[in-house]
């Protein structure tokens, strides 16, 4: 899984995943302190995660392994959203 | 899933018998803060109609034949959604019909 903050929403009416009620939401890749790099990515939220929440997406073919997501073209997906980190017994994250 | 500007189509007439008759796009990423392209490009099947110009975002790996229009066909990138609008951080950056 990859770190990254939720900074936003895009929104589709033409689609093809056919989920029913999905929310995709722009996530800005960051590292462990929650710094965000410039990079970005659209992943299916499953967790209900809202914005400048730190969160971990799986991405490729793992993104199908959920119940919602079986099968469906998706290659990044949220599944959970982060209380806190710790690095070196020091905790260098927390929400 | 990544974001990309539709810019053109890819058409080949000599290719695999199994990718007879789907449209090939040229995709180009796009930074979703400035919408601006950042020269990295991708040819990838349409799934759902979308045409040049428009904002989609795309599925790759094996998720790519995961979709109705490539199931069981040797693809790695599929166009799943075109994008009506992109919010960050409760600014539009892109609407579609209004640029």
């Amino acid at each position: 899984m990859i770190l990254g903050k939720i900074v936003g929403t895009v929104v589709s009416s033409t689609k093809n995943d056919s989920i029913s009620g999905a929310r995709y939401l722009l996530v800005e890749k960051c590292n462990q302190h929650g710094t965000k790099n410039g990079n970005y990515l659209v992943a299916l939220d499953l967790v209900g995660a809202g914005n400048d929440e730190l969160v971990m997406v799986s991405e490729g073919s793992s993104a199908r392994e959920t119940e919602t997501t079986i099968n469906k073209p998706l290659d990044a997906v949220i599944v959970g959203i982060i209380d806190s980190i710790e690095e070196n017994e020091t905790i260098v994250y927390k929400k | 899933m990544i974001l990309a500007r539709v810019i053109g189509t890819v058409v080949s007439s000599q290719k695999s018998a199994k990718i007879e008759g789907i449209k090939l796009l040229l995709l180009e990423k796009i930074d979703p803060v400035t919408m601006l392209g950042k020269g990295d490009y991708v040819v990838s099947m349409d799934s759902v109609g979308a045409g040049t110009g428009e904002i989609v975002f795309y599925v790759s790996g094996s998720s790519a034949r995961m979709t109705n229009v490539t199931e069981g066909k040797p693809s790695d990138s599929a166009i799943i959604a075109i994008v009506d609008f992109i919010e960050k951080d409760g600014v539009y950056t892109y609407q579609k019909n209004h640029n």
